[in-house]
């Protein structure tokens, strides 16, 4: 696979975020964090329904990663969270090579909502070989 | 918030991987490439058993009674609480079988907007038992104080 600056990876676009979802999601991570499973709790903290978390859209946004290469060629990315993603929140992960540099390109990753909300922006260097 | 808390190690957190937790975590994340959920695809692909996907390294610490036990401590309320920032540095893929070490450590502390915000950064080392390195991450936490407003 060549790799060139301005690649695009294919979108990821894992589907709207159901309360099932974040229960599941809750059990397989380990973060119980009840503001993200308990509309009892989220509501007591002000808000007005369970919000997705960050973690969430981090997995999916390692799946676009891990569709793109095997994951042992990974060797660091970090993200900043922009915006909170509501439940039925529905995310498409993006990823732009930036810059490669010998053996290793970097990349721009993002997660965006339907409705245009940028929930994370981060970025990723990756092994080409 | 306790500004003496920066320094501070957490008590380390051991987990042994399970392959059924690393099924259900591929589930909820609609993961569908068969190396995470069928050992001999992950076999054919060159791994010894299920490869522990980069994100699943963040929940090891969570495997204790009271994963927000350090919150409490810094008198922070988990529903002021939101994620900021995180990042891996990845040394090697961990696999089912394979009983992993969290090493967390808060960093930093820091206020912003007049104290409306403060942000906590810890990093965790993630190792083998053997101390094969696995990945170091890094968590920053947001916190509102809604206090500081009034």
């Amino acid at each position: 696979m060549i790799i060139q600056v301005g690649d695009e990876l294919p979108p990821l676009r894992p589907g709207p975020i159901s309360r099932a979802s974040l229960a599941l999601f809750a059990g397989a991570s380990g973060d119980h964090n009840p503001m993200h499973i308990d509309l009892d709790v989220a509501r007591s903290g002000g808000l007005d329904d369970v919000m997705a978390p960050g973690m969430l859209s981090m997995a999916y946004l390692a799946r676009l990663l891990t569709g793109w290469v095997p994951q042992e060629r990974i060797l660091s990315w970090r993200v900043r969270f922009t915006a909170v993603t509501p439940v039925h929140g529905d995310p498409t992960c993006t990823g732009r090579v930036t810059a490669v540099d010998g053996e290793v390109a970097t990349l721009e990753l993002a997660v965006t909502l339907a409705d245009g909300t940028t929930t994370l922006v981060g970025d990723a260097t990756v092994a080409l070989t | 918030m306790d500004m003496s808390a920066i320094g501070t190690a957490l008590a380390p957190i051991t987990m042994t991987v399970d392959s059924g937790r690393l099924r259900l975590f591929a589930k909820a994340t609609g993961e569908t490439n068969p190396i995470y959920t069928d050992v001999a695809a992950a076999m054919a692909a060159g791994h010894v058993d299920l490869p522990v996907p980069p994100t699943f390294l963040f929940g090891i610490e969570m495997e204790v009674p009271e994963p927000f036990g350090w919150m409490d401590e810094l008198g922070i309320d988990l529903r002021d609480v939101l994620h900021g920032e995180q990042s891996f540095v990845h040394h090697s893929t961990a696999h089912a079988g394979d009983t992993l070490v969290a090493a967390p450590r808060i960093v930093d502390v820091y206020h912003r907007k007049g104290g409306a915000l403060t942000f906590v950064v810890k990093h965790t080392e993630i190792t083998r038992a053997d101390g094969g390195a696995v990945a170091d991450l890094k968590n920053v936490v947001v916190v509102r104080n809604p206090e500081a407003d009034k």
